[in-house]
């Protein structure tokens, strides 16, 4: 059943696609990470209205599947004159549905932080601003790491869904060998092992991380 | 002489909860003012309007001859705006009860940080200054320690020297040495004696160390119940109470 030769044979094109996926998680995470921040910081705002609607906003988002969304972004959109690229469709589906997953994140985070900590920056006179990036967010970020790192690895997880929008990541790319040549077995096996091999070797890396975290504080 | 600060028919309430009651209260500039009372009777929400982290519902807050939460426009009491107040605190310093350190820098951090983001000096003239005023407060040596590995009154050191750092005209002590252990409350009440002692700076300390008031307050001011109930100077206060009120407050501290 199994070709070792067939399957070295195939590894170069599946890694060198291997690429995109990584790329995609990269840019689809850092999109996130900066939504995220903003949408927690929004839910946070005096304005009522303001908090209420992006409340409302993160939980339809949340509560929909990804699949759908993309769909939205790469099919329905260009209906509007909006047209993206495979690529860029799946960066802003991925960053758009995982800013409302780290949001949550981010606002138990802030919420950690002593209310006192607010005041003395008050006190201090730093503005806004100031305050959020000198005092407030190097005290909510480290705590949240393993959190964040753990959605990272869920979301590199779930970019084979991209190829519904055409993307030829690491999975279609197998797939599309399969096609040619009527072998599946090796193809999606590598596929398998490169995204446990990555995706365990992260997860330890961020338990290693948990434990030094945990121990400076 | 104009006063600094200046109460004038204050009304605070939380709820239902009438927590300050019409109070008029003036403080000089250079005046060293101990509030004492009872807890719950007004004294910490009367420091934190003036540090504006609380707002009052009626009356009116002037700090040097300026509104504090309000700003007059065209001649009409406005609503202060943020900038208004911003430019209203660098007068003003508070030193908190729980120190407040920010647990994820050194102490010599800790102490530069809002003479570089909030003034705008150079790191090296933040650090010296932030040096100095360590070495003031008797922690020249742990300048790379972290909040954590202090005591709490090395701590509560550390606080003041942060908030005196930003050299601001008034300070506010809001029961500096209620969070410590018994043993370390001396060592933070000499360095505050020692600044009222050297520094032209008005200064309202909120206390319980009734020696410590006597020996450095101009003038005492007796909270009750959301009023100031009676003030004078040290020795009117403590040597002759005229309120039952206070005579059985003060016969607390001295069994
Ligand atoms: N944020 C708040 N919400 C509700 N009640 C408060 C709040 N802060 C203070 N109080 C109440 O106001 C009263 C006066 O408090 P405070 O000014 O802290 O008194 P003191 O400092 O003299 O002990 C107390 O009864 C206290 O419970
Ligand atoms: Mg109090």
């Amino acid at each position: 059943m199994w070709n070792w030769d067939y399957a070295f044979s195939i590894l170069p094109q599946i890694l060198a696609a291997l690429k995109i996926t990584v790329s995609a998680t990269f840019f689809g995470f850092l999109l996130a990470l900066l939504l995220g921040l903003i949408l927690s910081i929004l839910i946070r705002a005096d304005i009522k209205a303001v908090s209420l609607a992006v409340k409302g906003i993160v939980q339809f988002i949340r509560n929909t599947p990804l699949l759908v969304q993309l769909y939205f972004i790469f099919y329905v959109f260009p209906q509007f004159g909006i047209t993206f690229k495979p690529f860029t469709a799946g960066i802003l589906g991925l960053g758009i549905h995982y800013s409302t997953y780290l949001s949550e994140v981010f606002r138990s985070g802030i919420e950690a932080v002593p209310a006192g900590q607010w005041e003395v920056v008050k006190a201090l006179n730093f503005s806004q601003p100031q305050a959020w990036t000198k005092i407030i967010l190097p005290q909510v970020i480290p705590p949240i790491i393993p959190v964040i790192g753990n959605y990272l690895i869920t979301m590199f997880k779930e970019t084979p869904l991209l190829s519904a929008i055409t993307l030829v990541e690491i999975l279609q790319t197998a797939k599309i060998i399969g096609a040619g040549s009527f072998r599946y077995l090796e193809g999606f096996t590598i596929v398998g092992v490169v995204f446990f091999l990555l995706s365990y070797s992260s997860s330890q890396l961020i338990k290693k991380l948990e434990v030094r975290l945990g121990k400076s504080n | 002489m104009t006063p600094i600060v200046s109460y004038k028919n204050i009304t605070k309430a939380y709820g239902e909860l009438e927590v300050l009651k019409e109070i008029d209260f003036d403080i000089y500039p250079g005046e060293k003012v101990a509030l004492i009372g009872p807890s719950g009777s007004g004294k910490t929400t009367l420091a934190r309007l003036l540090m504006t982290l609380e707002e009052p519902n009626s009356g009116t807050i002037e700090v040097e001859g300026k509104g504090l939460w309000h700003e007059e426009i065209n001649g009409k009491l406005v609503k202060a705006n943020g900038k208004h107040l911003r430019e209203m605190r660098k007068s003003i310093g508070m030193v908190f009860q729980h120190f407040y350190l920010f647990p994820h820098m050194t102490v010599l951090k800790n102490v530069m940080e809002a003479p570089v983001t909030v003034l705008g000096l150079s790191k090296k003239k933040a650090r010296l200054q932030a040096e100095e005023m360590l070495e003031k407060v008797g922690l020249g040596d742990k300048l790379d320690v972290y909040p954590a590995q202090l005591s709490g009154g090395q701590k509560q050191r550390v606080a003041i020297a942060r908030a005196l750092v930003m050299k601001p005209n008034i300070m506010l002590f809001d029961e500096p040495t209620s969070a410590l252990d018994p043993e370390l409350v001396g060592e933070v009440l000499e360095v505050i004696k020692e600044i009222a002692l050297e520094s032209d700076m008005t200064m309202l300390l909120i206390t319980h160390e009734m020696d410590f008031a006597k020996e450095i307050a101009d003038r005492v001011a007796f909270f009750n119940e959301g009023t100031i109930a009676e003030q004078g100077t040290p020795e009117e206060i403590f040597n002759h109470p005229k309120t039952p009120r206070l005579q059985t407050f003060l016969s607390r501290f001295n069994p």
